[in-house]
């Protein structure tokens, strides 16, 4: 079964108290299929969790399309519910998204009970509930049917999260910041549960993170998000070896154990973004500009918007105008 | 020669609890010298946050502690309260984990980063104290305009610098800074980290590290110690023990960060399974063997004690130098 999600053009926006508009995404594009492992990267603030929110629905974009399968996703409750039962999302911070007075039973078979799947399997409840904590690396599953989240490990809550999103047999899981709250040495398992998923279920897998190395160990593609926009995408080994956008070369050279990159430590922080920069949203930051090295487009970056970089899955593609410039100049 | 800035010997810590003496910190040598950073490794409830509040005597009331915290060559833990509350803030200070929650948000960021000073710097005029609190704002890297401002009006990373501010502001010699850039970005990890680093260079002040992230110690660190069910299970100079550790313990966490790039690390993620063990339930032998890769039957027989292995470096494993009996092996990805 082929199962592909893709947002086009999207942008959502949010009003602030004080009045100024908030645009968290916009024009981003993205896509994920079933079978791939895509990471989206971004420091907070860059809109990278309300893209994801957008593309199961949680969110409604003022303009650009959410599609599903290559149809307009249908915002009815009804459609919604439809796409949740192939597209499920898995929360940061799983003691937070456990609801406490559950037992681990209880929040596995919750997806099954909204979705009505044991009527339509030839299971019992009890053995898609063990099969689905089973294949979230949860073993003998029987042992922990009773526990509550505070009697789990940071490591257990996060595949009972895991278990709970597999149990409606979903084709596609949104992954927001898995391992983030997790020790180290636990977040080489979830990372490999997740390849496992992939390669045993043929599951797409969306990662939002902010650890471009989590990136490396699992993801087949990355998009950069900056300020609500993809400005770099393409296969990782492209990006993360040969990253042509000041923004993710940045990114890279501050990672501990870079030692073969000069650190490029940004100023400040992601604009605000009810203020959005004119012309390049990157150029108040940007090392190139204010280094010089960009002289020769340096109007552009301050006056000319980028178009949006569209959702492509094969190549490497980068918003920036002086790396335009110079491609244009050696075809 | 001197007095080594903060040196603990036999540090034992054990909370009393109602399910009877739970042991968090068993026995732990560690100096920290000026002008040096050193580094505490380990997962959640191996003992690291015990260990950072015991050097300023703030741990727990239900905690015993025994062994020797010396500061400047000062027993902490014998010293008068008097004493004590000259060392705290003005000897050494603690950049406390979670600075979301550890400002209090109905004050002004200067407010609270003069308090230490009041108390400790008692002669200070109003107008002094206000340039200090713009000098310390200013060595981490903020506008000191911003004084004015309340917590919820700076991102995480300000908040970050705001403690680091307010940790420096009466001239320590020795910082602890217990997982300072957990939860920042790393861009904003980076600046942060840029921060410590040149303290330690342009004042030579002490520093002892805390975090779960072997990567960002070895960049930063001269010395790292890696603690495990509350010991040391391996010691030494900063790059050696991420590059090449000895002991399984510190190989995992340093294998549990990828370089990127590293061809090896593609779609092979690198966890240890099992969780550290219980305090109070602790393994026979070696407590790290139930989820060691390289167990023995030798591991059970009794405890590792740290063994020397060349200048500056020791492990506590009985395995390190012997073969593999199935041959275990990290890199085993398409050879690169």
């Amino acid at each position: 079964m082929s199962a592909e999600l893709s947002a086009q053009g999207v942008r959502v926006e949010f009003s602030t108290r004080s009045g100024r508009v908030a645009r968290a995404l916009d024009g981003a594009d993205l896509r994920v299929r079933a079978g791939e492992v895509v990471a989206l990267v971004g420091e907070s603030g860059s809109g990278k969790t309300t893209l994801a929110r957008t593309l199961i629905g949680l969110e409604r974009p003022v303009s650009g399309a959410v599609l599903w399968n290559g149809k307009p996703l249908d915002r009815s409750g009804r459609g919604l519910k439809a796409l949740r039962r192939h597209v499920q999302l898995v929360l940061q911070d799983p003691l937070g998204a456990l609801n406490p007075r559950h037992t681990v039973y209880e929040s596995v078979a919750e997806g099954l009970r909204v979705h009505r799947l044991v009527a339509k399997s030839k299971k019992s409840e009890t053995e898609l509930v063990a099969v689905s904590l089973a294949s979230a690396g949860l073993r003998p599953p029987e042992t922990l049917f009773l526990r509550y989240p505070h009697e789990l490990s940071g490591g257990q809550r996060q595949r009972v999260l895991i278990a709970g999103a597999l149990a409606v047999q979903p084709s596609l899981l949104i992954a927001d910041e898995p391992v983030s709250s997790l020790d180290a040495s636990i977040r080489g398992e979830i990372l490999a549960l997740l390849l496992k998923l992939r390669e045993d279920l043929g599951l797409g897998v969306l990662v939002v993170t902010h650890d471009l190395g989590l990136a490396w160990n699992i993801a087949d593609r990355i998009a950069v998000m900056y300020l609500g926009r993809v400005v770099e995408s393409g296969p990782t080994e492209k990006v993360l070896t040969a990253p042509q956008h000041p923004y993710t070369q940045a990114l890279l050279s501050v990672i501990p154990e870079m030692e073969r990159l000069e650190p490029i430590v940004l100023r400040g922080e992601i604009p605000d973004p009810t203020r959005i920069p004119h012309g390049c949203r990157f150029h108040p930051r940007c090392q190139w500009l204010a280094s010089g090295a960009a002289d020769e487009v340096a109007d552009a970056c301050r006056g000319t918007a980028l178009p949006v970089l569209p959702a492509d899955p094969e190549g490497h593609r980068c918003a920036c105008h002086l790396v335009a410039a110079q491609e244009g100049a050696m075809t | 020669m001197s007095d080594p800035l903060l040196s603990l010997h036999d540090l034992k810590v054990t909370y009393a609890t109602t399910e009877g003496p739970l042991p968090a910190v068993r026995g732990v040598d560690l100096t920290v010298e000026r002008g040096q950073i050193v580094g505490v490794a380990g997962e959640s409830g191996c003992g690291k946050s015990t260990l950072a509040s015991t050097i300023l005597r703030l741990q727990p009331a239900n905690a015993t502690v025994t062994g020797e915290v010396r500061f400047d060559g000062r027993d902490i833990l014998t010293m008068r309260w008097g004493e004590l509350r000259a060392v705290r803030w003005a000897g050494a200070s603690i950049v406390f984990q979670g600075a979301l929650h550890s400002l209090n948000p109905v004050h002004r960021i200067g407010a609270q980063i003069a308090e230490p000073i009041h108390v400790h710097m008692p002669g200070l005029e109003t107008g002094q104290v206000r340039s200090r609190i713009g000098e310390l704002l200013e060595q981490v890297g903020l506008d000191p305009a911003r004084a004015k401002a309340y917590p919820h009006q700076l991102s995480g990373g300000q908040k970050q610098r705001v403690m680091i501010a307010m940790a420096l502001a009466c001239d320590p010699e020795l910082v602890v800074a217990d997982e300072p850039t957990t939860a920042l970005d790393v861009m904003v990890q980076a600046q942060v980290l840029n921060v410590l680093s040149g303290l330690v260079r342009e004042r030579g002040v002490g520093m002892m590290m805390i975090s779960h992230d072997l990567s960002v110690l070895a960049e930063l660190c001269d010395r790292i110690t890696v603690m495990y069910a509350g010991r040391l299970v391996e010691v030494g100079p900063a790059e050696q023990i991420f590059a090449s550790p000895l002991h399984p313990y510190a190989a995992a966490l340093s294998s549990a960060f990828p370089r990127v790039g590293d061809p090896a690390a593609r779609f092979a993620p690198v966890g240890l399974p099992g969780d550290p063990p219980l305090p109070w339930d602790l393994p026979v032998g070696c407590t790290f063997a139930p989820r060691c890769p390289r167990a023995a039957e030798v591991c059970v027989a009794a405890e590792p004690e740290l063994v020397r292995y060349g200048e500056g470096r020791a492990a506590a494993c009985v395995r390190i130098g012997e073969p593999d009996e199935p041959p275990v092996r990290h890199e085993t990805r398409a050879g690169s």
